[in-house]
């Protein structure tokens, strides 16, 4: 396995900003909760200027790491359950979403998982990637490491990988 | 990367049994602990749903959904006879909510639940989560084969659980999701699902006898994060792939995800025909044990392969006329079949679908 290309997006950083900044065009971003508005925008970074974008294919698979998933939006739907809960709000409270998003965007019809660990561990999230290579079809992947501890608290690493 | 894995040890709890034998008997049976909840959880409209009663645990630092990972795995290395404390042991939990019925008032982060799991047995190794929607439990699995092909561990313990609470079922009221009634999977009149809890768990090893894990896929539809493909498309690439070298005529029957919502079953018999696999026989178990979402990859995989044991098809709780587009072959009253393969279908949110293919071996 090795890396393409990789991004970071700090934490804190405006990504209504970033997104206008790269000129991006794609209404339902506004609709995301914070993890898949990470997950959105850095694997826009990560594609951006690519040729072959948006043609459909089953080689990329997308591998979500995180130690809180979707805890973020929980507590946003957590908040509207009692009296008029959101089902807007309730697509988000699942940790594959930001994948499903991210598949959706770029007609990726591969592997998509979402997986969570006690800590960063960049070799545990190695041999994760590599196992997924496994799957014969697999032959590039967009990896990231996006953990969304509040809706302006996070860190965002993604990666571009290929077997 | 030839070693053959199978599954070793299992355990099962649910609210109509308290091991996997107990468990079959309710489907082989067609019961279901399924009962209309009025109040529960503190949710303001009533609900259909299969729930413990019983939601003691087992220490009192132990959350319900803690406890009941525990009680699955512990079954399941008895009955592998493993020594969870090994190093060459790992452990993969597969939730979507976990202990979130606990929210705001302690951590309710999935690998903390993991990391506790992977304590009480004292195994020195860090415990992942797969949390993949509806389809967690076959992702662990698929997961658990990886890890064992790539020979650094001798066993994976592959645990899958969930609990009820308000936060979920008020969301899959406010979806629209669920159904008033008891369940009626690919059936004329289904009007949506119902929520279950279960804890299930298979160690996988590798052992020349009992059931292989032979092949599993994850494919998405790129199409909706909340509603499946119309053409069925991530659920049929995943099927193709893991049928690439399989005979179709070595497989006994298929259990598919069978929610019981109009758009699920559709899809699903969509796909399994676009597969070739419209004359297999297959049976749901969601009239039986509800949506038991992180659990449902696990327990239904093992129901399967004792229903595959007893050269039996399941009925399919609930189902009566078909109600699918495609005429694919819906068991609606137990009956025997033959065969020493089966295929398990799950697909969720995200756009997400997996395929499993399990494959008997010898005799142990």
């Amino acid at each position: 396995m090795r890396i393409i290309r990789s991004i970071d997006i700090p934490s804190g950083s405006s990504l209504a900003c970033l997104y206008r900044e790269h000129k991006i065009e794609y209404p339902k971003f506004f609709k995301m909760d914070t993890l898949c508005k990470l997950g959105f925008l850095a694997t826009e970074l990560l594609l951006e200027g690519d040729s072959d974008r948006f043609v459909p294919r089953e080689d990329r698979a997308v591998l979500m790491f995180s130690r809180n998933g979707c805890l973020a939006n929980d507590i946003n739907y957590e908040k509207t359950m009692g009296d008029y809960p959101s089902p807007s709000l309730f697509v988000y409270t699942l940790p594959n979403i930001i994948t499903g998003e991210i598949a959706i965007r770029n007609k990726y019809k591969g592997e998509t998982s979402a997986f969570l660990l006690e800590e960063y561990d960049e070799e545990r999230i190695r041999s994760i990637v590599e196992e997924a290579f496994q799957d014969t079809v697999t032959t590039s992947a967009i990896v990231g490491w996006i953990d969304c501890r509040s809706e302006s608290d996070w860190t965002c690493k993604a990666f571009l990988v290929e077997k | 990367m030839n070693k053959r894995v199978a599954c070793i040890g299992y355990g099962a709890l649910t609210p109509v049994g308290n091991t996997p034998a107990e468990c079959y008997k309710a489907a082989d049976e067609g019961r279901s602990a399924l009962t209309l909840h009025t109040g529960t959880f503190g949710c303001a409209n009533p609900f259909v749903a299969s729930l413990f009663e019983d939601r003691s645990a087992i220490a009192d630092d132990y959350t319900f959904f803690d406890s009941l990972i525990i009680r699955a795995a512990s079954q399941a290395i008895e009955s592998a006879g493993i020594d969870p404390a090994s190093g060459r042991v790992a452990f993969v939990l597969s939730t979507i909510k976990g202990n979130i019925e606990f929210i705001g008032k302690q951590d309710i982060s999935l690998p903390a639940s993991a990391a506790r799991m992977a304590r009480y047995f004292n195994n020195p190794n860090p415990a992942i989560v797969v949390s993949n929607a509806c389809i967690s439990g076959l992702a662990a699995l698929v997961q658990g084969r990886r890890t064992m092909l790539t020979g650094k561990y001798d066993y994976v313990v592959v645990v899958g659980a969930e609990v009820q609470s308000h936060f979920i079922v008020s969301g899959f009221q406010s979806l629209k999701a669920l159904s008033e009634r008891p369940c009626k999977p690919f059936d004329a009149g289904r009007d949506g699902l119902n929520l279950g809890e279960a804890a299930a768990a298979i160690v996988l090893g590798n052992s020349a006898y009992g059931w292989e894990l032979a092949d599993g896929a994850i494919r998405n539809d790129a199409n909706h994060i909340s509603g499946p493909s119309r053409s069925g498309e991530g659920s049929y690439n995943a099927l193709r792939y893991i049928l690439r070298e399989a005979e179709i005529d070595d497989i006994s029957f298929i259990n598919p995800h069978g929610t019981a919502t109009i758009y699920n079953d559709e899809m699903e018999a969509i796909a399994i025909d676009r597969a070739g696999l419209a004359n297999v026989p297959l049976f749901g178990l969601k009239g039986c044990f509800g949506h038991t979402m992180g659990a449902a990859g696990i327990l239904e995989s093992i129901i399967s392969m004792m229903a595959c044991d007893n050269k039996t098809i399941l009925p399919t709780k609930g189902f009566e006329n078909l109600g699918v587009s495609v005429p694919v072959q819906v068991s609606a009253a137990k009956r025997s079949c033959t065969g020493l393969s089966f295929v398990k279908l799950l697909s969720g949110f995200g756009g997400v679908n997996g395929a499993l293919l399990f494959k008997k071996g010898g005799q142990a």
